[in-house]
C-alpha cells in the first residue's frame, strides 16, 4: 500500500498527488512512468511521473479526471493509500548536446514537460518553455514552470489569459524571430504533437514527444501499447514512452487512442453509481 | 490383484452448451468412489516407468497405491515430498505426453489417469486436510527469487522448506505469473493458484509484488546492497510475438498475451464491475496452435462471440496444443481452419474487418522436423472478422538482460543456464523455467525451478559467511 502524503487540486480537473515510493523516489528519472492500481477492481493507469524526491521517498503524478478511473482517483485524499503504484517504467529521458531547447506542454502534458524542463533547466541548458491550455481557468503549474526555463510562454486557445494561440503559433513566432532551437520536446494530447511535430518537420528541428497509449503491464508483455516509429512495430513501455517525434505515424496512433472509447463511456456511468452508493458492484 | 478394466474413470465436466457461457471451470474432478476406482487400476510396476515422464519425479504408483487404500491425505503428503503445487500440476500438465505415455495400462487400454488422482488427492487435501507446517531450521540466508511464476514458486517453496530466508519479487501487483495471467480461470480457478501460494507463505516465503526487477532494483543489487546471497531468476516468456504483416495495429488486433491478461488477471469479462475493459467482436479469428491460441480462442467463446476461427498454418496432425484442449476448444463450437496462414488484416475506419488469408500445403520436413508449411499460390480468401488475436507464440523479456549484462543470453534472448543446475554466466545468479528455453511448459518450469533450488543450496553451502 503506497500513501498520499499530499493532494493539490491544480484546477476543476486535474490534482497533483505526492506519494510516498521510497524505492521508485530512488531510481526515477524524468520520461520515466508509474502504473497505478486504486483498489482490488481497478485498471492499472499508467502515469508519467512529473516529479520525485530522493530524499523523502516520493513520486509526484498529475492526472485529469478524463474517465471513470482517474475520476475515481481523484476522490483519494491525502492518508489515503492506493493498492498498487509499480516502477519507474520506460526508459528515461536522455540529452546530449543540446544548449538551447523550447519545452511544450499542452494541458496536462505540461506537467510531464514540467520534469524534463526541470532536468534540463538543471543542466545548464537555456530552456525556453510554452505552455497551451482551453483557457484560464486550466492553467496548472505556472509558477513551478517558471523557475525551469528562460522563458516561460503560457497560451491560451481563447485568449483569456492574455496571450492568444495555440502553443505551434508561438514556437513558430519564436522560431521566425530568430530563435535557434537543438531540440523540441513536446508533450501533450496526440493531436498537438503531432502539430507541434509537422512544424519543426519544416524547419529540421530534431523533436522528441512522449507516447502515453493505452497498456496493462508496462513491461512489454502486453503490447498494447504498440505503435509505429519509422515504420517498425515498437512498445511505448519498454522501448519509450520518448521518441523521435517525426518518425512516429500520429494518425495510427489518434485511431488505437479511440480503441475503448465505448467501453470508457459505459464505465464512467458504472462508477458514478459505485460513487454515490446506488451499486454494490 | 488390479482392476483390468481398459477404459479409465471419466472425470464429471460442465457440458460444452453450459461451460462455453461461463468461466468456470469445465472439468469437475473425481469424486472418492471414482479416484478410488480408477487408483486400483495401477498395477504398481516395481520399475516404475511413469516417474521417468514427470519432471520433478512424483512418487506415482505410491501416491496412487494410498488412493486405493482411501488414504487420501497420507497419498497427498506422498505427492508433496517432491511437488509443490500439485493442484495446479494435476490440471494443466500434459501428462499424456508425460507420466501417462508411460504407463504400461496404455499398451493395451487406456493408461491409468495419473493427472486427475494427482488433482483429487490436491483437492481432497484443501478441503478436508491440514497444512502441518514444521518450519526448518533457519540458515540465515536471504535468497532472492525474481519472478512468481511455476518455476519461482517451486523454487522458492524448496529454498524455504530448506530454511533459507526467500523473497519472490513479481512484478504484477498479483502473484503468480503465467498461472494467473494467461492460464484462464476455466482451465485453473485462481483460488486453487491463491490457495498454493499462500501455503508457500506459510513456509515463510515473502512474496513482494509491484516490484519490477530490472527497473526499480537491479540483480547486482540485490546481490550487493540488498543482502541477498544467491538469485533465482524466473521471469518467463512474456514478449509477445507479433506477424509482422499488414495491419497489425488495426483496432481489434490484440496479442494473445494482452487478450488473456485482461480477461484472467484484470477480470474484464466482470467488466463493467471491473474496471478493466476489453472489446471483443462477433467474429474472433486466433492466429495460432498451441494451448495460449486454444485459451484466448476459448475465452473468446466465453465473451460472447459468434464464431471464433482458429487459423493455423500447418495441419491438425502438428497442432501443438493439448488433445484435451483441442476437443475441449471443438466442443465449445471453436471453429479451425488448418494450413491456412494469414497475410493482412484489412480495415476500416482504423478497425478490424476482415483477415485475408492463404491456404498452405505440407512441403518438405524442416529444422523442426515437421513438414513445412508452403502458400498455394493464387489461394488467398478473405475471412470477415471484428478481432484477431495473435498468438504465435512468446519470448523472453529483456529487461533484467539489459540491466545485467555479465549474465549471458543466446540469440533467441533466453538466458543460458546449466540444464541440472540453472547456473548462469554470472555468479550465485540462478535461472530456469520459459526465461531460459523458451515458452515451455508450467511442469518442465518446476522442474528447472526445484533443480536451481537444489544448486543453490549447494552453492550456498560451500560459500561461509
Amino acid at each position: 500500500m503506497f500513501e498520499i502524503v499530499r493532494k493539490e487540486v491544480l484546477n476543476p480537473s486535474v490534482s497533483l498527488m505526492e506519494i510516498s515510493a521510497p524505492y521508485i523516489a530512488k531510481k526515477a528519472e524524468p520520461g520515466q512512468f508509474i502504473i497505478l492500481r486504486t483498489d482490488e477492481k481497478g485498471e492499472r493507469i499508467p502515469f508519467t511521473i512529473a516529479d520525485f524526491d530522493r530524499e523523502k521517498g516520493t513520486v509526484t503524478i498529475i492526472f485529469q479526471k478524463v474517465g471513470a478511473s482517474t475520476e475515481y482517483l481523484d476522490t483519494f485524499n491525502e492518508g489515503d493509500f492506493i493498492l498498487d503504484f509499480v516502477g519507474p517504467l520506460g526508459v528515461a529521458s536522455h540529452f546530449e548536446n543540446v544548449k538551447k531547447v523550447a519545452v511544450i506542454g499542452g494541458g496536462l502534458g505540461t506537467a510531464i514537460a514540467y520534469p524534463q524542463a526541470k532536468k534540463l533547466h538543471s543542466m545548464g541548458v537555456s530552456v525556453d518553455m510554452i505552455n497551451g491550455f482551453r483557457n484560464k481557468e486550466l492553467i496548472i503549474i505556472e509558477d513551478l514552470c517558471k523557475e525551469v526555463c528562460k522563458n516561460l510562454y503560457t497560451m491560451t486557445d481563447d485568449g483569456s489569459n492574455g496571450n492568444q494561440g495555440f502553443v505551434t503559433t508561438k514556437l513558430e513566432e519564436l522560431i521566425k524571430g530568430g530563435e535557434i532551437y537543438d531540440l523540441v520536446i513536446a508533450i501533450g494530447p496526440l493531436v498537438m504533437m503531432k502539430a507541434v511535430c509537422d512544424l519543426t518537420r519544416a524547419y529540421n528541428i530534431k523533436t522528441i514527444v512522449s507516447m502515453n497509449p493505452v497498456m496493462i503491464d508496462g513491461t512489454g508483455m502486453c503490447g498494447g501499447c504498440r505503435l509505429t516509429v519509422g515504420g517498425e512495430t515498437k512498445f511505448a513501455c519498454v522501448d519509450g514512452p520518448d521518441f523521435d517525434g517525426h518518425l512516429v505515424d500520429f494518425d495510427e496512433a489518434i485511431l488505437r487512442s479511440k480503441m475503448f472509447k465505448k467501453q470508457e463511456e459505459s464505465a464512467r456511468e458504472n462508477h458514478r453509481c459505485r460513487m454515490e452508493g446506488m451499486n454494490n458492484g | 490383484m488390479a482392476d483390468m478394466t481398459q477404459d479409465r474413470v471419466e472425470m464429471p465436466q460442465q457440458c460444452p452448451e453450459e461451460r462455453r457461457k461461463n468461466f468456470d471451470e469445465v472439468a469437475l474432478g473425481y469424486t472418492e468412489e471414482m479416484a478410488v476406482s480408477e487408483a486400483k487400476r495401477c498395477l504398481k510396476c516395481k520399475h516404475k516407468p511413469c516417474m521417468n515422464g514427470c519432471p520433478v519425479m512424483v512418487k506415482i504408483p505410491e501416491f496412487i497405491a494410498l488412493v486405493a487404500e482411501r488414504k487420501f491425505e497420507e497419498a497427498y503428503n506422498k505427492i508433496s515430498e517432491t511437488s509443490s503445487l500439485p493442484a495446479i500440476c494435476g490440471r494443466v500438465c500434459p501428462q499424456e505426453n508425460q507420466c501417462e505415455k508411460h504407463c504400461v495400462r496404455g499398451i493395451k487400454g487406456e493408461s491409468v489417469a495419473i493427472g486427475r488422482l494427482e488433482r483429487f488427492v490436491a483437492d481432497w487435501h484443501i478441503k478436508n486436510g491440514k497444512d502441518e507446517v514444521v518450519l526448518p531450521e533457519r540458515k540465515n540466508k536471504k535468497v532472492a527469487v525474481v519472478g512468481s511464476g511455476p518455476s519461482g514458486l517451486a523454487c522458492a517453496g524448496d529454498l524455504a522448506k530448506m530454511g533459507y530466508d526467500v523473497t519472490v519479487f513479481e512484478a504484477f501487483h498479483t502473484p503468480g505469473g503465467v498461472l494467473v495471467y494467461g492460464i484462464p480461470q476455466f482451465r485453473l480457478p485462481k483460488e486453487i493458484v491463491k490457495t498454493e501460494i499462500e501455503k508457500l507463505k506459510k513456509y515463510g516465503v515473502k512474496i513482494e509484488t509491484n516490484m519490477v526487477i530490472g527497473k526499480v532494483l537491479s540483480v547486482d543489487e540485490l546481490l550487493n546492497e540488498e543482502g541477498f546471497s544467491a538469485v533465482f531468476i524466473g521471469t518467463g516468456a512474456g514478449l509477445p510475438s507479433f506477424m509482422k504483416i499488414e495491419g497489425e495495429s488495426l483496432n481489434g488486433v490484440y496479442s494473445a498475451n494482452e487478450f488473456l491478461t485482461r480477461i484472467n488477471l484484470m477480470k474484464a469479462y466482470k467488466f463493467p464491475e471491473y474496471d478493466t475493459p476489453i472489446y471483443f467482436g462477433k467474429k474472433v479469428a486466433v492466429v495460432g496452435g498451441g494451448n495460449v491460441a486454444m485459451d484466448a480462442a476459448r475465452c473468446a467463446m466465453r465473451l460472447g462471440a459468434e464464431n471464433v476461427y482458429v487459423l493455423y498454418r500447418r495441419s491438425e496432425e502438428e497442432l501443438p496444443a493439448r488433445l484435451e484442449e483441442f476437443e475441449h476448444a471443438k466442443e465449445e463450437g471453436v471453429e479451425f481452419s488448418f494450413l491456412t496462414s494469414p497475410e493482412k488484416i484489412l480495415g476500416e475506419n482504423g478497425w478490424v474487418k476482415g483477415i485475408e488469408c492463404i491456404r498452405m500445403e505440407l512441403g518438405e520436413i524442416d529444422s523442426s522436423g515437421r513438414c513445412r508449411p508452403v502458400p498455394i499460390e493464387g489461394s488467398e480468401y478473405v475471412v470477415e472478422v471484428d478481432s484477431v488475436v495473435i498468438a504465435i507464440g512468446q519470448t523472453p523479456n529483456p529487461l533484467i538482460k539489459n540491466t545485467t549484462p555479465d549474465i549471458e543470453v543466446n540469440s533467441r534472448g533466453c538466458i543460458i543456464a546449466k540444464e541440472k543446475t540453472g547456473e548462469t554466466s554470472k555468479v550465485g545468479v540462478f535461472a530456469g523455467g520459459d526465461a531460459v528455453t523458451g515458452a515451455a511448459t508450467v511442469i518442465l518450469a518446476m522442474g528447472a525451478g526445484k533443480n536451481a533450488a537444489t544448486a543453490i543450496n549447494e552453492y550456498l553451502s560451500k560459500t561461509e559467511g
